[in-house]
């Protein structure tokens, strides 16, 4: 193991990838920034880019770009009260207000350094965590890989947000029944094909990405009257950003809730389909509870607690994350699952296998976090009031560069000119569906585990001469299926909990 | 006059073995798109011709789509001004074209010749309970429902086709057998080390280096005689079961290709397995020459297409 680092070490400093790191952050943090653009589409607009990286290398880019991505979001939440992805909604409830008091600089520091800590602190449990984990994970077999992603699904559309539960689902099962165009494994039968030629290999996963997330925000940009630009010019010429100290004592104060959101974010993480938006709003609610009655009215109002505790618990819950990804190949969010497909683009195959075989990716990912935290706080945070200026660039000027780079980056990976066309469809299609209000990482999520859910299903069946025993003979797959259960009925359960609070009240 | 002739006598026969030097320059298309097999295949194959200056310079063009279909049309119909073209392919141009992926067939265009190979191979855990082959095949003579085979490529395809075959040779029907599909080798590979498959079925480049590592046991591989590069590993043929199967690549160019231009991409191909740039190339792939040329390449590939015709038959696929 202590090899295993070591190699990652020296794969991660040499003279290219810290370079790629800190073209990573910056790039990261630009596009996280932007309304409505987030991890998920920065990282899918960087996947043709690096295409002829080595694979280290262009880890490496990732988690800076990652890393960036999460804290331009945290930027713009505090800056301009607009969140670019949900995780960092919950930074707005106390970020924006700091701003709104002349502290804006001193809440960009808070956030700064609880990122580092929570993905410091991620990091090093994922250190512990996905070794241990890969052990189990070989004795995995296809009836568990089905139970864990039926239950990744679920949990992704049982916590998405309350009034969304069931258009989550619907957006999941959308999602599945887009990966079943194409040919189909176990018979090797074309299905949904029309008879096309192109559709036999399927729908290309980058392509997906691009055209829900990247084109059709960009597109949305275009038809949303918003000022953020302008928002952005006025928040950074009247405050005064640069003053980015903050006292000793405020440091100090922030330490246990930084500690504790950092472990709650973790393990919110690791759950597949629980992620970073929980484990902000989670951590938030915990700090609230804990905190003092001076502080507790402090809350919404522009605490340092309330912004410390979910910057903290995203950034931790997004190292959390990467442990079924690296362990089970099973992205538990969005946005892993696009680290999935850029890691399958280039050649490797996350899986319990991934630690033995290919150990020096599987260590440089996980060293790459560390310096794309690292790099993070020593250079993005001294620049934050030069790149947030970036926010004042016209959406004339920024609208048609996504449509340029996310029509190009598509085309260099298929070069078949067709995924333009489908591309185009499903961003307008993604159009209406922002506009119905139907939440989009489900269908993401539900697109890349639609194929193994229903292979993994297929193989079981096989494998038990077609008899569905499996789902209570073996412990794992049973006890998968109780939580998916649970899972599906927590939004009724909750609801029957109020209800029976009402009735004890009155 | 008499050194003034000698000098154009040399200038002309000069310049005639100019004309006469095979290709300087070969474009290849690519059928998917970057990364993978193919792209690897042609890529390697460009950088051994250059490196060793057998050509001067290459190209290299993805097209992806319709499962390589959409290359293979493309091929037919620029044929007149792709010339200098030349696309890399594999045993699925035979499958997908039973399978009617695509409407072609290899005999839409002009075979040059296949280059490298894979053998199949079946493996089992180290500690399975099949010391051999022979001990595979008299269990699953007793009771064909007690093993579980799997691969990492659909029904009737690739690692099936390595399973069906070496079974029917061994005289057991390859319908009988349950065969469990992964979309990858390597998935494949973690459902036999986690147990739910009894053997695995897959190429042996892979196979090779998970056995020195002890990782898994191989039972025997579909080639002819046993090979160079790793002798200790026995043949199905001489367990019993005369079972040959390969997975090639190889080159084809555009119809009507004149029969002079299809000689010298074939020297140019032959030249290159002498130099040490393709050994390195090879090497690093951990790739098999297997290398013919021409009339034994076409007989060769309506041989397997038969065999696979069969073979499909067999496991009830109709086509």
């Amino acid at each position: 193991m202590v090899e295993g680092i070591l190699s990652g070490l020296q794969e991660a400093f040499t003279g290219l990838n810290i370079l790629m790191v800190i073209v990573g952050c910056f790039a990261g943090t630009f596009i996280g920034m932007l309304p409505g653009l987030g991890p998920i589409s920065a990282i899918a607009l960087m996947i043709p880019i690096t295409y002829g990286f080595p694979p280290a290398t262009a880890l490496i880019l990732m988690a800076g770009v990652y890393y960036g991505a999460v804290f331009g979001g945290s930027t713009s939440s505090i800056l301009i009260n607009a969140p670019g992805v949900s995780s960092t909604v919950a930074t707005t409830f106390d970020g924006y207000p700091m701003s709104q008091k002349g502290y804006a600089g001193r809440a960009l520091a808070i956030a700064a350094y609880c990122s580092f800590t929570g993905g410091t602190v991620g990091a090093v449990f994922l250190l512990i965590a996905a070794p241990l984990l890969a052990q189990l994970a070989l004795t995995f077999q296809s009836s568990d890989y089905f139970a864990l992603m039926l239950m990744g699904l679920t949990a992704i559309s049982a916590f998405t947000s309350k009034e969304t539960v069931f258009k989550s689902i619907l957006m999941a099962v959308f999602g599945i029944m887009l990966s079943t165009i194409g040919t189909d494994l176990a018979s090797g039968v074309q299905r949904f094909t029309f008879g096309s030629i192109h559709l036999v290999d399927g729908l290309s996963f980058i392509m997906i990405v691009m055209a829900i997330f990247a084109l059709s925000e960009s597109l949305l940009g275009i038809l949303r009257s918003d000022n953020s630009a302008k928002d952005a010019a006025d928040a950074i010429s009247t405050q005064k950003i640069s003053s980015l100290r903050l006292g000793k004592g405020t440091l100090k104060k922030l330490i246990p809730t930084m500690l504790r959101s950092s472990v709650l974010g973790f393990f919110v993480g690791v759950l597949p389909g629980a992620g970073a938006t929980i484990a902000s709003f989670l951590a938030y609610g915990v700090e609230q509870n804990l905190a003092s009655p001076e502080d507790k009215k402090e809350f919404g109002k522009g605490s340092p607690i309330g912004l410390a505790a979910p910057e903290t618990a995203n950034n931790a819950a997004s190292s959390g994350s990467f442990v079924p990804l690296l362990t089970l190949g099973i992205p538990g969010s969005g946005t892993t699952a696009v680290i999935l497909g850029a890691l399958i683009s280039y050649g490797i195959q996350p899986g319990p296998r991934l630690f033995v075989e290919q150990p020096a990716i599987f260590w440089s990912v996980i060293v790459s976090m560390y310096i794309g935290n690292l790099i993070l706080l020593v250079l993005n945070l001294p620049l934050i009031p030069f790149i947030s200026r970036l926010l004042m660039i016209k959406k004339e000027i920024l609208v048609p560069l996504i449509l340029f780079f996310s029509l190009i980056g598509v085309y260099l990976v298929s070069f078949n000119n067709v995924d333009i066309f489908f591309m185009v469809g499903l961003a307008i299609l993604a159009v209406f569906l922002n506009f119905a209000s139907f939440p989009l990482p489900p269908l993401i999520l539900g697109f890349i585990l639609g194929g193994p859910l229903e292979e993994n299903l297929r193989r079981a069946l096989i494998i038990n001469k077609g008899s569905f025993s499996f789902l209570w003979e073996r412990p794992i797959s049973l006890t998968l299926f109780i939580l998916t259960l649970f899972f599906l009925f927590l939004p009724f359960i909750r609801r029957l909990i109020a209800f029976l609070r009402q009735r004890v009240k009155n | 006059m008499n050194k003034f002739t000698t000098f154009l006598f040399v200038l002309i026969c000069a310049s005639v073995s100019l004309f006469a030097q095979d290709i300087d320059s070969i474009h290849f298309l690519i059928p998917g798109g970057a990364g993978g097999g193919w792209d690897g295949t042609a890529r390697g194959t460009g950088e051994a011709l250059v490196g060793s200056g057998l050509i001067d310079s290459a190209s290299y063009e993805n097209m992806s789509g319709g499962g390589g279909g959409t290359a293979i049309g493309y091929l037919i119909r620029t044929g007149r001004r792709q010339q200098g073209t030349l696309m890399v392919n594999s045993t699925p141009i035979i499958t997908r074209s039973i399978t009617k992926v695509f409407p072609y067939s290899f005999e839409d265009l002009t075979p040059i010749a296949s280059t490298i190979g894979d053998y199949g191979t079946l493996v089992v855990h180290p500690d399975s309970k099949f010391s051999d082959f022979s001990d595979l095949i008299s269990s699953v003579k007793r009771d064909p429902s007690s093993v579980t085979i799997g691969g990492g490529s659909v029904f009737g395809d690739l690692d099936h086709l390595v399973a069906a075959t070496t079974f029917n040779a061994a005289g057991v029907s390859p319908k009988e057998i349950s065969y469990a599909a992964y979309d990858a080798g390597g998935k494949a590979l973690t459902g036999l080390l986690s147990g739910e498959i009894d053997v695995l079925a897959t190429g042996l480049g892979e196979a090779l280096e998970l056995s020195r590592n002890g990782q898994v046991r191989i039972l025997g591989i579909t080639a002819s005689e046993r090979l160079e590069d790793a002798p200790e590993i026995p043949t199905f043929k001489e367990q019993g079961a005369d079972a040959y199967f390969v997975n090639w690549r190889g080159f084809f160019g555009p119809p009507d290709l004149s029969s002079s231009k299809v000689r010298e991409y074939q020297n140019v191909l032959k030249e290159m397995y002498s130099t040490d740039e393709w050994e390195v190339v090879r090497k690093r792939n951990g790739w098999v020459n297997i290398y013919q040329p021409g009339a034994e390449f076409v007989a060769f590939l309506k041989e397997q297409e038969t065999e696979i015709r069969k073979l499909r038959s067999i496991l009830g696929l109709s086509d």
